[in-house]
């Protein structure tokens, strides 16, 4: 298939407001190379349960494109054109399933050395794309939100290393309510900022709490057959001697309803998202450490919410090979000495993908070793390098970034 | 050291000394280790990580040449990463499937311009995966020059009682990039029946010994150790993987990795020192395959992968140790993965023709 002879009709597989977005475009997509065309289409092709600001995203992108004056688009484009591509790849049917195409084009690119120009090529056009759009002031400031070492009763771990170079270290707070005061503000934010999928809470656990509507909810704990069954999938796969190639295939080509779960949330844009987190996400099926920080990850990069609140909960222990021999421990227990250092660090790789969104000179962030007395608070009206032993009420904390 | 003790008498009526290697001219020795999951500097060398490896810090780094820059311009796939540094190419087959590198390995070099014997060169594995690599399907090596191949999870997995498999899948599952990884096994690894035979050690005693074991990786260098009381081969390769599960996304178990590893290498050159066969004429060499991605590149996930080809993922160290090297130096100007080849070629006498690498001259 070449991209020039593109026709309406090869998009009638496509959703419907993918399709018409496609048709809408078509002499664009005609004249784009191969080597970025079906990249291009797999976004497209999922544009029916994509996040509002991920449709603004990849809206952004057609803009883009379309500025262009024929030499600035043959600038732009001569790095992918450029690019070498196989036999087995162009004639691949890259309309209709452009994410296979995008794994075999991956392979294809490591194998040929040619992995470094697209991979600059890329960063580059993505760089170009943000620039050419006026970002409008957001509604408030983001704010991030992270509770750590639930579970934890003492630590030696020194906590929030890497962050504390970006705001201020507080090691005697007096969190008492603290966590309802959190939620509070969640819910606050919400209410006074009402936005479609414009406010997280991500639980590694079960998330009990209610809250006013506009809080778009995910937990480890509901997903729980979910996971069952997808890890029954894969032991299934693993017997029949599917290769890894073909799993990854089967796994992010899996719908809700082949899981099981014809209605997670009844929202179809969350269901597919939370599957997404358990098909594309590595390590999310079994640590809830690594599904709280991924989840978090993957709302921050899709959804580009104003509050984001990640609350992480104690994972299963690894088991050791002695133990596995043994035959004991076959429901592991829980590790939360362990979870608190992947949540620690899952609270920083929260901060840095804040802070890759608009408004990330005016974001705040805050995370608290839950129920202990350090809290660490990040701010443009806060210090950064700072720390602080006095005692001090959470409340204060608030006032600073809230 | 089995000399020492009186038990070398017993080995000789199990036939040990035919499989011992034949002295190399100066008896010379080299044990490479390599890091089969790729570890970032900032856990490891950078002042933040140092606490994760103590033994490498304080034990190892004052008696190396320290390399601070091995790029790998290669794919960072562990397979396909670990052929290339064992054959000094670049190889482009994929990582994920169970076949030979196109280009001749160094085990290869050696057996053949140094006629050396089948036994003198072992390679001991982490992973199914890594069944093919002792050697290539290169026309004038390959078949019959290659190294033999010990995968002991593999074994471990032959040795449980019937039925019982099932319960260890997961130990099985040699590559932590994908919940499944079981590629049809060809080649030369070395089956259950031949581990009595070879290393005279009784399944009974693997498997007792293998129960009181954390990880992988302890049972690879407890293979590692049989192999250099009983065969003694002049060079060994020891692949370790545990660091990988820091593909599972939770930081303190890779941190866990890491520390194991380091506590690993040093016991692995202990028993360097305290093995007759090795002491004073053995080279070590420690790298890690490649790095991770960086926590600033938004491709990736930090730690989790190595999939953005960053700078940080590309980039790793190495150490060398032992007789004749100099100690306590550092070297930083950038060095490629693809010159431990030659630098082995540059120790032992062989030429390794086909590699793209360049003896690193620090170390010869």
């Amino acid at each position: 298939m070449i991209a020039g002879q593109l026709k309406p009709e090869q998009f009638d597989g496509y959703p419907p407001e993918a399709k018409r977005l496609a048709t809408s475009h078509i002499a664009l997509l005609r004249q784009l190379p191969l080597g970025f065309l079906p990249l291009l289409l797999k976004e497209l092709i999922v544009y029916d349960w994509k996040f509002p600001a991920e449709r603004k995203e990849l809206d952004k992108q057609f803009t883009y494109l379309a500025s262009l004056s024929p030499a600035q688009f043959d600038r732009e484009m001569s790095s992918f054109s450029g690019l070498r591509l196989s036999p087995e790849l162009e004639n691949f049917d890259w309309i209709n399933k452009p994410g296979i195409f995008s794994e075999q084009l991956s392979a294809h690119l490591w194998a040929t050395h040619q992995i470094d120009t697209f991979r600059a090529a890329a960063v580059g056009y993505v760089h170009k794309v943000n620039a050419s759009e006026r970002h409008e002031p957001l509604p408030l400031p983001r704010l991030g939100i992270v509770l750590v070492g639930r579970g934890v009763t003492a630590s030696k771990h020194p906590l929030f290393r890497k962050l504390r170079p970006q705001g201020v270290y507080f090691k005697q707070v007096n969190a008492d309510n603290a966590h309802k005061q959190l939620m509070e503000l969640l819910d606050e934010r919400a209410q006074a900022h009402p936005l479609a999928f414009g406010h997280w809470y991500i639980d590694g656990s079960t998330s009990d709490t209610q809250f006013h509507s506009g809080v778009t909810c995910v937990s480890y704990a509901s997903l729980q057959s979910v996971r069952t069954v997808l890890v029954d999938k894969i032991e299934k796969a693993y017997e029949s001697g599917m290769g890894s190639e073909a799993l990854r295939t089967m796994l992010a080509e899996m719908r809700p309803e082949a899981l099981g779960s014809k209605a997670l949330s009844g929202d179809l844009i969350l269901d597919r998202f939370q599957i997404s987190l358990l098909t594309e996400g590595s390590g999310t099926q079994i640590y809830s450490t690594t599904f709280v920080q991924w989840a978090a990850r993957e709302a921050l990069r899709r959804a580009q919410p104003l509050t984001l609140f990640a609350r992480f909960a104690p994972r299963q222990r690894e088991r050791s090979m002695k133990e596995v021999l043994a035959g004991t421990l076959l429901t592991p227990g829980l590790d939360p000495e362990g979870s608190l250092i992947d949540a620690d660090m899952g609270a920083y790789y929260t901060w840095l993908n804040q802070q890759r969104l608009s408004g990330s000179g005016e974001s705040r962030f805050l995370v608290w070793f839950e129920d202990h007395n350090e809290v660490l608070a990040i701010g443009p009206e806060v210090a950064r390098g700072a720390e602080l032993d006095r005692p001090i009420v959470f409340e204060e904390i608030l006032k600073q970034i809230a | 050291m089995r000399t020492a003790t009186g038990a070398a008498a017993a080995g000789s009526l199990f036939g040990l000394a035919p499989l011992r290697a034949h002295a190399l001219p100066k008896g010379r020795k080299a044990v490479v280790v390599t890091f089969g999951g790729g570890a970032r500097d900032e856990e490891t060398f950078m002042p933040e990580g140092q606490e994760n490896i103590p033994h490498l810090l304080n034990e190892l780094i004052p008696r190396a040449t320290f390399f601070t820059q091995v790029v790998n311009r290669g794919i960072l796939g562990h397979y396909v990463a670990t052929a290339s540094l064992a054959t000094g190419v670049y190889e482009t087959f994929n990582n994920f499937a169970a076949v030979p590198p196109d280009n001749p390995t160094v085990f290869e070099y050696f057996r053949k311009d140094l006629k050396r014997p089948a036994f003198d060169t072992w390679v001991v594995a982490p992973s199914n995966g890594f069944n093919r690599i002792g050697e290539s399907d290169n026309r004038s090596y390959g078949a019959g020059l290659g190294a033999g191949v010990i995968l002991p999870k593999r074994l471990l997995a032959s040795a449980l009682a019937p039925g019982e498999g099932n319960k260890y899948d997961h130990l099985l599952r040699d590559n932590y990039e994908t919940p499944l990884y079981a590629p049809q096994l060809s080649g030369n690894g070395i089956e259950l029946h031949e581990l009595a035979e070879v290393m005279k050690l009784s399944v009974a005693d693997f498997v007792v010994h293998a129960k009181t074991l954390d990880s992988p990786d302890e049972l690879s260098v407890y293979i590692a150790r049989q192999l250099m009381r009983q065969l003694a081969p002049s060079l060994l390769w020891i692949t370790l993987h545990d660091i990988d599960v820091a593909h599972a996304g939770a930081y303190s178990l890779y941190i866990n990795g890491i520390q194991r590893s380091d506590r690993l290498c040093a016991e692995i050159w202990r028993a360097i020192e305290s093995e007759p066969e090795y002491a004073g004429k053995t080279t070590m060499f420690i790298l890690p395959d490649f790095g991770r991605d960086s926590d600033t590149d938004a491709g990736g996930n930090g730690f989790q992968h190595h999939r953005t080809g960053d700078q940080l993922s590309r980039t790793t160290w190495m150490m060398v140790l032992g007789p004749g090297i100099r100690e306590n130096v550092v070297v930083d100007r950038p060095v490629q993965s693809t010159d431990l080849v030659p630098t082995l070629g540059g120790l032992f006498g062989f030429q390794a023709k086909f590699s793209q690498g360049r003896p690193l001259t620090e170390v010869l």
